[in-house]
């Protein structure tokens, strides 16, 4: 997993409640075996105005001018307000693995779906829970000011505006050293291999039937 | 001992390490895996040099891709076939428990098999790289839908890296007046708590409502705890839960059985528990429930009307409904019953056992899908469902009535096969969600109840099932 450490970028605001992951990368592309290249069809359906099918080259197809992503001034953003429940539906890691191979490392709303939430951290995105109000204020900095970029340090647990503001923000200790150092949790997981065994084992002699 | 509620039991019973921060190692009893969010998993695994930890914990069909009809020509989309083919390479290479392939008599939607074959067990740890995962806290264990990553994580360790869950009741007591069901039920609780209201809490259903229910109406409204934001929902054990697993293929027998069902028996919330929330519903007052938006949350009763943005204050739900109803081609105001269908769609994890086919064919009998429907697909859940609709006779009433008898599979809950809607096509569906392109791109869903569906296609437009039975 890439390290998370210091990220300057630019921010794009997508202003709407309640992003499923149908919308963030639709079933047909998940029919891939793959983790990578998926970033062309995140928010396909918004995206484009033609109906998306895996394989297709998607520099040829025509896009809707109207959707955030596709305005000039949002090009090569990295950070993506957010508004509720970012995320919800479908337990699919390809959404964060679109919004990652899409170059999107950070979002920030004021609330996301559990799994997806999870999903990020394990992808090298950080998603950020900030209070409704302070999100409002980033989505009209945002809007007003074009090239607007954020500088999110996730040592320090800041979000820093540039009028200078700073916003902390919370995060698990264990999620924030794996996104620091990059780590594998498996790895990690499997340093305590003799507990989960003398847990196993333990389980085994006590419910048999959940073993066979 | 301080009374402790059923999520506590499972949490504590799992438990193999706890760090500072709270985030623990949760043992994991059953894997249950697919061929969408695996092949990366198995991957990972091997490019790590890493074998599966324990691969009598795996259960595995192919589901999402399989299609639902002609099942002699194999899968024709070839991208949808590699990946089953990879699933059967990764199982064949692997090993497993069980595993249903394509065409086998006991595949089937993977949270519909795992029950019915008794892979599923009260007081287990159940995962699965799919969110409807949930569903399998009906029989009292700890179930949630997990990522690829995570897939991985448990094929290697066996363990899931958790932090523990605030806890909500949700008890919903009283009769069910006629010809509302389990569906209802969990589309009112949404209705109520919103797609959000249990982010971040396990969900425990209880009250007589949800003890009145049988094991498939229990599973469709813990299938759909992940509509609320929770990633797991679960009823107690009981009678019911023990009558439906007895004899089943993987559950235990003699001694062992004994041993277990005595275990089970324990396996609810204590008297005096308390849980970090509580939510009441009146289940006399629930009516037959249709979704006319883009969100679970966006429901309403047969008898209610599609609403008006003119009336929202708030300015992000003002454009959330704006959005909805342009998307679904609805004017404010519009009563439900004068929504025509065009599709109408019965089956997916939430809706696809025997019960539910039963009560859709309970409307179908003796009558016609209306002309103005192109299409009812009735998709049963697996392999064995099949088997026993048709040997109650159900598929001959379906088929009688003009609707299409399907082999088993996930089908157009989220259209990864051939099954779809068409751009602006309104559709009665028995799944879980109704998000914008879920069921095809530009395809209108509508969630309704098996019967409410059965209703729908008969009559062409919503109708209020308790006037057909």
């Amino acid at each position: 997993m890439k390290a998370f450490t210091v990220l300057e970028g630019l921010a794009a605001p997508l202003d709407r409640a309640n992003v499923d992951t149908d919308a963030i990368i639709p079933k047909q592309f998940l029919k891939s075996i793959k983790r990578s290249g998926f970033g062309p069809n995140l928010f396909d359906e918004w995206r484009y105005l033609d109906q998306g099918e895996p394989g297709q080259d998607c520099a040829a197809r025509p896009r809707n001018p109207d959707f955030v992503l596709n305005k000039s001034r949002y090009q090569g953003a990295q950070i993506l307000l957010t508004r509720d429940n970012f995320g919800c539906g479908s337990s699919r890691e390809h959404a964060p693995w679109a919004l990652e191979d899409f170059g999107i490392r950070c979002l920030i709303g004021p609330s996301f779906a559990d799994i997806f939430f999870n999903n990020c951290f394990k992808n090298g995105v950080l998603p950020i829970v900030l209070p409704a109000e302070q999100v409002d204020e980033l989505f009209r900095q945002c809007e007003a000011e074009e090239g607007y970029r954020l500088r999110v340090d996730l040592q320090a647990q800041k979000v820093i505006r540039p009028d200078g503001v700073e916003i902390g923000f919370e995060v698990d200790a264990f999620r924030k050293e794996c996104l620091l150092n990059g780590w594998d949790d498996i790895g990690l997981t499997l340093l305590h291999a003799d507990e989960i065994r003398a847990f196993e084992a333990k389980r085994r002699a006590e419910h048999p039937y959940y073993f066979s | 001992m301080k009374p402790q509620t059923l999520y506590e039991k499972l949490w504590t019973s799992h438990l193999v390490r706890q760090q500072d921060d709270g985030t623990a190692l949760i043992y994991i009893d059953r894997h249950l895996v697919h061929e969408v969010t695996s092949p990366q998993a198995f991957e990972g695994l091997k490019l790590a040099g890493r074998k599966p930890w324990r691969v009598s914990s795996i259960v595995a069909t192919a589901d999402h891709n399989t299609p639902t009809d002609h099942w002699e020509q194999g899968i024709q989309d070839p991208v949808s076939r590699t990946q089953v083919e990879t699933l059967d390479a990764n199982i064949r290479e692997s090993g497993a428990l069980a595993y249903f392939p394509f065409k086998d008599l006991r595949q089937g939607i993977v949270h519909v098999i795992g029950p019915e074959n008794g892979a599923t067990l009260p007081g287990m740890t159940v995962v699965c790289g799919d969110s409807h995962t949930s569903t399998h806290g009906a029989l009292g264990c700890l179930a949630h839908g997990i990522g690829t990553s995570e897939v991985e994580h448990v094929l290697a360790t066996q363990c899931l890296l958790q932090k523990k869950s605030r806890t909500m009741l949700i008890r919903v007591d009283g009769d069910l007046p006629a010809g509302v069901t389990a569906k209802d039920i969990v589309l009112a609780i949404i209705g109520k708590i919103g797609t959000a209201g249990g982010t971040g809490y396990a969900l425990e259903f209880g009250g007589s409502a949800i003890r009145a229910l049988s094991m498939e109406g229990r599973m469709t409204v813990c299938n759909m705890a992940i509509e609320a934001g929770a990633r797991a929902g679960m009823v107690a054990v009981d009678e019911t839960t023990i009558e439906y697993l007895r004899g089943k293929p993987f559950a235990p027998t003699g001694e062992a059985w004994d041993m277990a069902v005595s275990y089970w028996r324990t396996l609810h919330s204590d008297e005096g528990a308390e849980f970090d929330k509580v939510v009441e519903l009146d289940a006399s007052q629930i009516e037959p429930q249709v979704t006319w938006g883009t969100s679970p949350e966006m429901v309403t009763t047969i008898n209610g009307r599609v609403p008006d943005p003119a009336t929202i204050s708030d300015p992000i739900k003002r454009e959330g409904l704006e959005r909805a109803l342009k998307y679904m081609g609805l004017a404010p105001n519009t009563p439900i019953t004068e929504i025509p269908v065009d599709q109408v769609f019965i089956g997916s994890c939430t809706n696809s056992r025997i019960e539910d086919l039963r009560e859709a064919a309970k409307v179908a009998k003796g009558r016609s899908k209306a002309n103005s429907v192109k299409r009812v697909l009735v998709v049963p859940g697996s392999g064995l469902v099949k088997r026993q609709a048709e040997e109650e006779g159900l598929h001959e009433i379906f088929i009688a009535a003009g609707f299409e008898w399907r082999e088993p599979g996930c089908s157009m809950c989220l259209a990864m096969n051939a099954d779809r809607l068409e751009a602006g096509e309104h559709c009665a569906s028995t799944s879980n969600r109704n998000f914008e392109g879920r069921q095809g791109a530009g395809g209108r869903t509508h969630l309704v109840s098996p019967a409410m569906a059965a209703a729908a296609a008969v009559t062409g437009h919503f109708t209020d099932v308790r006037k057909l039975v």
